[in-house]
């Protein structure tokens, strides 16, 4: 696990918003979904990416897999670097990449049958439709855990958690490397989500894949990850091992996300107990001055809101943007 | 003295295929200042409970085939809609997950306050103006008189569950049923908001029926615990009695299968199988064709809520044995 299959590199995504008018006077503003991110998955790792709504982290796994296009940055894939490559060369690169959407409902083509979901991805890459696809695309069903009658089956005939296998067999088919998983069980209740879960960690032990797990929810992301990483307002605040990163956090936003979990059990309860953040996540069409969390930071200092803190390796593999670990400790 | 008292409530929906019951035989009741949560996962029946108990339901297609609403010693389902109106409010208030949808984009927050207000006061217009910025100070919108005019697309989705919280206390409820209420929201606004529940109970004593899929909020919240599957309450005891004694394997299971923050498990103790639909539940018990316990006896009849325990009932044949000493 000492190379990394996935490097990004100062990885920015700006959207431009509004302007245009009449002969595009008007003037539009930059939202910065991701800005200046740089970021390693090992290979056979799985990294858990964690963060707020518009934190940037769907942005990111995205640009990752060049679904959109970086503002500035590299990605390098398996040592290779893919920021520049052009759509054929793309093409082939994307055979080791794939992804795993929340929404098992919208995902999935409604006229398409099981078999031809499942296969597409085949076809698209050369093979011919026909007794050798179906079988491949059979093993798959029978390895995410769908029988084989499901093949001539369309996806409303599911429910969600049979869903999300059937885009999960999708992603799978090529035998990708990595596999970005954006919310892919967040939509699920929770007797299904567990069932998800440990389907995408067999899956890992059997074909060596490397994950980059997306979600907000903290507790699944500390069950399947090996590092995390955390986001706030298009920037990676805190990256750590799990166990370091849930026990001894440094961040301030990890601390309170962390404290904003609910309790497991009542008489844990954290009302009045645990540090609270106030205040609401600010707008990322305009982000706050120097540090972007100083805004609900109980600790803000006066250099906080002038100069944003550098990302800092305070101890091996432990990187962290937060000027109070950036002071010589007193 | 109970507050609500629902008794064997069934509501069916008219559907393609025939009538269809969403909840059958459901029974709880709520004490005064008390917060019940009620925890299921989709389609058990939680909102349809919620929506029922409130006479939200548009009938036709949905009717209320057995049982009775008991409130302030009225019986709720007998009422017309004009008798309704004045429950809704001063009675019982609510509000949902979506605060986007549940407020009027084109009006402005002030607007929608006030006019929850002046639905069921007569108050001169200044007078209005300060009740409502009073309402919005309440809970937790800062600069509250500036805020007024604002419109709900200027808020964020915690802030606009505030104001939503605002006008279903405008009218000082007894019972406010709060439907998923943080679902929609990331966690360090859910810490917020359920903060805020709480301390608004202990501010006006009102009663909370908190519904919610997920374990910890009911954890951080409920004094009692209704758990439902597939329509039907399977389990209810006092908050400690539903996470120390599981009696239900369904609620041993929803326990089990969430992840922990701070414990290690090798691998996720997932329930097999998925939720039955509606129109197709199994016969006998619900849960029996996910349940590693079941027994052909199981499936041959539905059982009913026991008394295992002074204040723990279940719907288990097998919960006495299974029950941990």
């Amino acid at each position: 696990m000492t190379t990394p299959l996935v490097e990004a590199t100062g990885l920015a995504k700006h959207f431009e918003i509004g302007g245009g008018g009449l002969f595009g006077l008007r003037k539009g503003v930059s939202l910065r979904a991701v800005d200046e991110v740089s970021l390693r998955i090992m290979a056979g790792e799985t990294l858990g990416l964690v963060g707020e709504s518009g934190c940037g982290k769907s942005t990111l796994g995205r640009l990752l897999l060049r679904l959109i296009e970086p503002t500035a940055g590299r990605i390098a894939f398996d040592g290779k670097d893919i920021t520049g490559l052009g759509r054929m060369e793309m093409r082939a690169v994307r055979r080791s990449m794939q992804i795993i959407f929340q929404d098992p409902y919208g995902a999935l083509n409604p006229r398409m049958s099981v078999e031809d979901i499942i296969g597409e991805p085949l076809i698209i890459h050369g093979a011919r439709p026909g007794a050798e696809t179906r079988k491949q695309v059979t093993q798959m069903l029978e390895k995410v855990g769908l029988p084989a009658r499901a093949l001539d089956r369309f996806p409303h005939e599911f429910s969600g958690g049979q869903r999300q296998r059937i885009g999960i067999a999708r992603a799978l088919i090529l035998h990708p490397r990595l596999i970005v998983c954006d919310e892919a069980v967040s939509a699920l209740d929770v007797s299904v989500q567990a069932q998800i879960v440990n389907l995408l960690q067999d899956l890992q032990r059997e074909m060596g894949l490397t994950y980059l797990f997306i979600a907000h929810d903290l507790s699944v992301v500390r069950h399947i990850s090996d590092r995390v990483a955390v986001m706030y307002l298009g920037k990676v605040v805190e990256v750590a091992d799990k166990k370091t990163i849930y026990s001894a956090p440094l961040h301030p936003y990890t601390r309170a996300l962390i404290a904003a979990v609910p309790a497991q059990h009542p008489a844990q309860r954290s009302r009045g107990m645990r540090e609270r953040i106030a205040g609401d996540i600010p707008s990322a069409l305009n982000p706050p001055s120097g540090c972007r969390f100083h805004t609900r930071c109980p600790h803000v200092m006066a250099v906080c809101r002038e100069r944003a803190p550098a990302l800092t390796e305070p101890a091996p593999g432990h990187r962290v943007a937060c000027h109070l670990t950036e002071m010589p400790k007193a | 003295m109970n507050l609500l008292d629902v008794r064997g409530l069934t509501t069916a929906f008219m559907t393609g295929s025939g009538e269809v019951n969403a909840i059958e035989e459901v029974s709880f009741s709520i004490r005064e200042g008390e917060i019940l949560g009620i925890v299921g996962e989709s389609g058990s029946g939680k909102s349809v409970t919620a929506l029922t108990v409130m006479g939200l339901l548009p009938q036709p297609p949905a009717r209320v085939a057995a049982g009775e609403v008991i409130f302030g010693g009225q019986n709720l389902t007998r009422m017309s809609d004009r008798q309704m109106r004045s429950i809704r409010g001063p009675g019982i208030s609510m509000i949902f997950q979506e605060p986007m949808t549940s407020l009027n984009p084109v009006f402005s927050i002030g607007d929608q306050v006030m006019e929850t207000i002046a639905a069921h006061e007569r108050l001169s217009q200044s007078d209005l103006r300060k009740r409502a910025i009073d309402m919005l100070d309440k809970v937790g919108i800062p600069s509250a008189a500036r805020r007024l005019d604002d419109y709900p697309h200027q808020m964020s989705g915690g802030q606009r569950q505030r104001v939503m919280i605002a006008m279903a206390l405008a009218c000082n409820p007894k019972l406010l049923i709060a439907d998923e209420p943080t679902t929609a929201l990331d966690v360090t606004i859910q810490a917020q908001i359920l903060d805020l529940l709480m301390d608004l109970r202990d501010e006006f004593g009102m009663a909370i029926m908190i519904i919610t899929h997920n374990m910890g909020v009911i954890a951080e919240t409920a004094d009692r615990v209704l758990v439902m599957y597939a329509g039907r309450v399977i389990e209810e005891a006092p908050v400690a009695g539903i996470f120390d004694r599981p009696l239900h394997p369904y609620t041993r299971g929803l326990l089990e299968c969430v992840p922990s923050l701070v414990e290690d498990k090798p691998r996720l103790v997932a329930i097999p199988g998925t939720l039955p639909e509606p129109a197709r539940r199994p016969p006998g018990c619900r849960f029996a064709p996910r349940c590693v316990h079941a027994q052909p006896a199981c499936t041959a009849a539905i059982p009913s809520l026991e008394l295992l325990e002074p204040t723990h009932t279940a719907a288990c044949f097998r919960a006495r044995e299974l029950a941990p000493a």
